[in-house]
């Protein structure tokens, strides 16, 4: 199949950008969307012009690398697939393809399609982690979790930290994937302990990075690929909120 | 107050600000509307019998009575209009803090994406969601017109203070003034719909037990409200209300 692209180009954050256009051509239906970007960067190489740059890593829809806005859909058309798990089969012969970036102040555009989701990082830094003692690991029944609360926690768990929720959401709230990640731990027995200073210092994070404030659209959620669920904002509010009115505030650490 | 204050600072905290004062905005049109069903009382209510069971006060229309009730009720452990006075103090307060939280979370969103799609983002949210800034804006214009028109008079034809049936006949026999009110409560319709169901989100209040009863609450109460509101306004331009 043949298409029409046009594809936000970019050379460097100081770069003003714009969309281009391309014609790619002899596109298998088989392809996946990335693989429709690697034949149209082998065209544009053969011409001599500068190959749209892409994040990608695992290709399999799990490493949270890849994802850009194809006609304005955060990884494209199809619910909960990346873009590098969309195959050309969904689109036909002929179509005009839109692709741009995410747009977020806390995602600098690098190059083209590629930003820098590093406030994804910090938020993680701030707070997305278990305190524990260092030696062999446990043994792993030592500390029974209920069913129920192992499949929740592993359905936030399930974040790629691909950044489409911020893409998606109108205000570029972060809520989805701060949420999930203040689950995840906040549901296991494992994240008690650190339960209301985590929610505290991941929240603060997120706000810090500059995101958007989140209005309840659930247009994350319409877009994730794993198909998180906004009922994890709502809990990850609960237990901010609970930290706010209740927690202690700690000490300060000695030097 | 510290602790507000330092709540107030994050943005999660100024949507909990935004819930907590809608659900006092809520209550109050709740209870307005239901106040308002007194239009549709027939015959008159009589304040003081004597002891032959002869009315030995003016009788009023039910709408007028249950007006002066609203000065009246808490007396005498409150002042005359004490009641009424508190209830507007907090409701002031709800409405500033409410405008001010969406005012500065509308500038942190816009902020939060400095350059914009090229081709604009596909939408799946809700009608209700999308227009609630604007549905504000509409709703605080509506409510400013209606106090110009029922509280201090200035634009309802022939005021009188404590005539509400009879204001409120004058106001809607004007077909314009009617549709502005019609208009104005499909957009509180709208603004109530998403946000009762918002609030749930923003306060935290989930649970797989009721989380599907959440948006059954949000539809019945936003029909509930709009449907009451504009009944008012419609049976009097009609002429079922005269």
């Amino acid at each position: 199949m043949n298409l029409t692209l046009h594809v936000w180009r970019q050379k460097s954050p100081a770069d003003e950008g714009r969309m281009v256009r391309y014609e790619v051509t002899g596109v298998t239906e088989h392809a996946s969307f990335l693989e429709m970007l690697d034949i149209l960067n082998e065209q544009l190489i053969q011409k001599g012009e500068e190959p749209v740059a892409f994040e990608h890593d695992c290709r399999e829809g799990i490493c949270g690398s890849c994802g850009f806005m194809i006609n304005g859909e955060a990884h494209g058309p199809l619910p909960h697939t990346t873009v590098c798990q969309l195959h050309m089969r969904h689109f036909k012969d002929g179509d005009v393809l839109h692709l741009e970036p995410w747009r977020s102040k806390a995602f600098p555009v690098v190059k083209d399609l590629v930003v820098d989701r590093g406030a994804f990082d910090r938020i993680i830094q701030s707070g997305g982690f278990v305190s524990v003692a260092t030696g062999s690991a446990p043994e792993a029944n030592l500390i029974p979790v209920p069913k129920a609360l192992s499949d929740r926690a592993f359905d936030a768990a399930a974040c790629i930290a691909c950044g489409a929720c911020v893409a998606q959401c109108p205000n570029s709230a972060a809520q989805l994937f701060t949420s999930a990640k203040v689950s995840h731990l906040n549901l296991l027995p494992q994240g008690q302990p650190e339960r209301y200073d985590r929610a505290l210092s991941m929240v603060e994070a997120m706000e810090k990075e500059g995101f958007g404030a989140c209005s309840n659209y659930a247009e994350c959620e319409a877009v994730c690929p794993k198909g998180i669920s906004i009922d994890f904002i709502a809990k990850m509010n609960r237990d901010y909120l609970k930290a706010k009115s209740t927690a202690v505030p700690k000490p300060p650490l000695e030097a | 107050m510290s602790w507000f204050t330092d709540l107030y600072q994050s943005a999660v905290g100024k949507k909990a600000v935004m819930a907590v004062t809608g659900i006092i905005l809520f209550g109050f049109v709740l209870g307005h509307m239901i106040g308002n069903l007194k239009l549709y009382e027939p015959g008159t209510y009589c304040a003081y019998l004597d002891a032959s069971g002869t009315c030995a006060s003016k009788p009023l229309p039910y709408l007028d009575a249950y007006g002066a009730f609203l000065r009246q009720v808490g007396a005498p452990a409150l002042p005359a209009s004490g009641a009424l006075w508190i209830v507007r103090v907090v409701l002031l307060v709800a409405v500033i803090l409410h405008m001010w939280a969406a005012w500065q979370v509308t500038r942190l969103s816009q902020a939060a994406r400095p350059s914009g799609y090229v081709n604009q983002p596909k939408r799946h949210t809700s009608y209700a969601s999308r227009t609630m800034r604007w549905g504000g804006i509409i709703i605080l214009l509506f409510v400013i017109y209606h106090l110009l028109d029922f509280t201090t008079g200035t634009l309802n034809p022939g005021f009188q203070e404590g005539a509400v049936r009879r204001n409120m006949l004058a106001s809607f026999s004007v077909w314009y003034v009617a549709l502005f009110y019609i208009v104005a409560q499909v957009a509180l319709g709208f603004h109530l719909y998403h946000g009762l169901w918002s609030l749930f989100q923003s306060l935290g209040w989930n649970s797989p037990r009721f989380n599907r009863w959440r948006s059954t609450f949000a539809h019945a109460f936003a029909w509930i409200i709009t449907i009451g509101n504009i009944s008012f306004p419609l049976a009097v331009w009609t002429g079922l209300v005269r």
